[in-house]
């Protein structure tokens, strides 16, 4: 860490009990991700698996920013998100286990969570395919006139996308509340940023559109946090969309068949030891936030939460055959 | 024309449409009209001229060329609580939206389990016959009705581009409606009261009880040409328009074959893999031994639509194509 961002990690004040919050959330994910590949292993779970772990501190940062009625869309690396926002383990582990008590009956899978009662609109599979949707959705609570955000995710790969480019130009061009928010962890799969971008300045991108961007450590849950509550207040005031780059990492491969190729163990090493979590539990420890036994607590917290989850998803039903074809159209005749 | 039929109103397609636009805007608030030069422009075929006036910036809303993002904002406009009428200017321009319509309007409900459904509403022009070439003249709403979670209109008549679409604004799926543009310009008599209309059924255009044509769109008039020509030949023909491709309402044309045992299906798309393709399968699915001659299918020849008006009449569906098939497959005697 370099000394301007020592200084400006010094100057964020922080509640314990907040600290310790977004500590929580956090770990949830993490936990949740490292059952999720065991359990992917032991044939569990099947189909694409995209873990989050490395980027925990982008989710947890940005949810702090939104408020229950808000929307969130998400990408298909996004149990962190879900999890953050407030679904249940359980209802997400369940969906990867394909089970009728999962968030989507089991229909939708790793890649696809969404929950209504969240206003959490997936887990969209489709590089770029989320963003337009988040246009929509801020159109309609502009035009209802709703105070609402709606947060948008997505990678640096989605960037190279033409929907990128047609939604923010429509964001800007109609002043409407998305909160854009760039999860850059330099790989579009397994081609580097480098490659993908003329530009590898995101925010430039933004700017071009004349939209308000910054680009923050994405590793730091506070510094994200922070940059998404700006962002956000201004977004819900009506000041237009806005771009939030956040520079994370992903340690986990890309999908559980990844033999990773493309990148070195030095690099990813280098940037583990960036890892957002044991950095801030060193921080909220120098800052005498938390205890040895506080951690532990937490610790003890979300074991035994992921497990209850894991028990939940065993325990969960098929949905029977005969349900294929409910929900492909809507069985209320009319909206 | 006001004789005879005094409450009748004369109307083009076009006409019909504006006017359910304008029908769906004052009942509905949530309703909004979206797409390329939809507002100042009029609409790039005149439907939505004068509405900008009406209604305002916010309801009539140009959209800058991203047929990809404005349907998208559709989709999530319709699952933020508005009830959006998104405009294509033409099928072939769709294509630039098939992400968003088959990967999310069509998957959501499905995919989330029965969280969210998407109640939007898509029209756009279709089909050949202006020398628009091969990138503006394509049929390809045949091709959308593979797609399940999708409904796919394609009215004909005045009644129906009248009626249908307030049918589906309140559909709580994706609905695509299909508007051949050679049918704007045509005319006809509407009731001053014409509204929605049931967009489930297909219906019986012309009775008959020697063979059934089985169509949709602008070859629909097409066909009842070629019916009335056969007629003065003793051919009695049966015309169905299916008016919707998905769901397609089997009953009506099964019906219609159990009186008649030959079909015939006119379709502007290609032959192969189209929509005609799936007619003729579910025909010998159901109806086999009702047969007494074997489905005969006329398509659109199988080429990029041409620009020249003799190639392009030429690849298209004709009423003087239609009248030889028919013909030889009353002789058919099975």
């Amino acid at each position: 860490m370099n000394a301007e961002a020592t200084k400006k990690q010094k100057k964020m004040k922080i509640e314990r009990d907040h600290g310790l919050h977004l500590l929580r959330q956090m770990l949830r994910i993490r936990r949740l991700e490292e059952k999720s590949a065991e359990l992917y292993s032991a044939t569990k779970i099947r189909g694409f698996l995209h873990l989050y772990i490395g980027e925990e501190a982008v989710a947890v940062g940005v949810m702090e920013a939104l408020t229950p009625e808000d929307a969130v869309v998400a990408t298909y690396r996004e149990h962190g998100h879900a999890l953050a926002r407030g679904m249940s383990a359980g209802a997400i582990l369940a969906e990867m286990y394909g089970k009728q008590e999962g968030c989507c009956r089991g229909r939708g899978g790793s890649m696809h969570l969404f929950d209504d009662k969240t206003r959490f609109y997936g887990g969209n599979a489709i590089v770029g395919g989320g963003l337009p949707i988040a246009v929509g959705l801020a159109l309609a609570d502009k035009m209802q006139k709703k105070d609402r955000v709606t947060c948008c995710f997505f990678g640096d790969g989605a960037v190279a996308e033409g929907e990128f480019h047609e939604s923010i130009n429509l964001a800007a061009l109609w002043q409407l509340p998305v909160l854009f928010v760039c999860e850059n962890n330099l790989y579009a799969m397994g081609t580097a940023l480098e490659l993908s971008e003329s530009v590898t300045d995101l925010t430039r991108k933004a700017a071009g559109y004349d939209v308000a961007a910054r680009a923050v450590d994405g590793m730091n849950v506070l510094e994200v946090e922070a940059a998404a509550k700006k962002a956000s207040a201004g977004v819900r005031s009506g000041a237009g969309p806005y771009f939030l780059e956040c520079r994370t990492y992903r340690f986990r491969a890309h999908s559980m068949f990844d033999p990773e190729l493309y990148r070195t163990k030095d690099e990813v090493e280098e940037w583990k030891s960036r890892d957002p979590i044991p950095n801030f539990i060193d921080r909220l420890k120098k800052q005498g936030l938390l205890t040895d036994a506080d951690l532990e607590q937490l610790e003890r917290e979300a074991a035994m939460e992921i497990g209850e989850a894991v028990a939940f998803a065993e325990a969960c039903t098929c949905e029977p055959v005969e349900d294929l074809t409910r929900f492909v159209y809507s069985e209320r005749r009319k909206v | 024309m006001n004789g005879g039929t005094g409450n009748m109103r004369r109307a083009s397609y076009r006409e019909a449409v504006r006017e359910a636009i304008r029908e769906a805007m004052f009942k509905d608030e949530r309703v909004f009209l979206m797409g390329e030069d939809v507002g100042r422009y009029g609409g790039c075929f005149a439907v939505s001229k004068g509405l900008l006036e009406e209604f305002g910036p916010e309801r009539i809303r140009d959209t800058p060329l991203c047929e990809s993002a404005f349907v998208g904002t559709g989709i999530g406009a319709a699952l933020g609580g508005m009830r959006p009428i998104v405009e294509i200017m033409t099928v072939n321009f769709s294509l630039l939206a098939a992400d968003q319509i088959l990967n999310n309007a069509a998957t959501y409900l499905h995919m989330s389990g029965g969280l969210f459904n998407v109640p939007l509403v898509i029209r756009m022009a279709t089909g050949g016959g202006k020398q628009l070439a091969a990138q503006h003249s394509h049929s390809l709403e045949g091709w959308y009705a593979h797609i399940p979670g999708l409904k796919v209109l394609t009215p004909a008549t005045l009644e129906d581009a009248r009626g249908m679409l307030w049918t589906a604004l309140e559909d709580p799926d994706p609905v695509l409606i299909f508007e051949n543009n050679t049918l704007y310009n045509m005319e006809g008599e509407l009731p001053p009261d014409a509204g929605p209309v049931e967009i489930d059924k297909a219906k019986l255009r012309r009775q008959g009880r020697d063979l059934t044509i089985i169509t949709y769109g602008a070859s629909l008039f097409k066909a009842l040409e070629a019916a009335g020509d056969l007629a003065k030949e003793g051919i009695e023909v049966e015309v169905i328009d299916l008016r919707t491709l998905r769901p397609l309402d089997d009953e009506t044309f099964l019906t219609s074959i159990a009186k008649t045992h030959r079909a015939l299906i006119v379709d502007e798309g290609w032959r192969s893999g189209g929509i005609s393709a799936e007619i003729s399968a579910r025909i010998m699915e159901s109806a086999f031994y009702e047969l007494d001659a074997p489905v005969e299918r006329l398509c659109t020849v199988e080429v990029p639509l041409p620009y020249a008006k003799h190639l392009e009449e030429a690849a298209l569906p004709q009423v003087d194509k239609i009248v030889p098939i028919a013909r030889k497959m009353v002789q058919i005697n099975g």
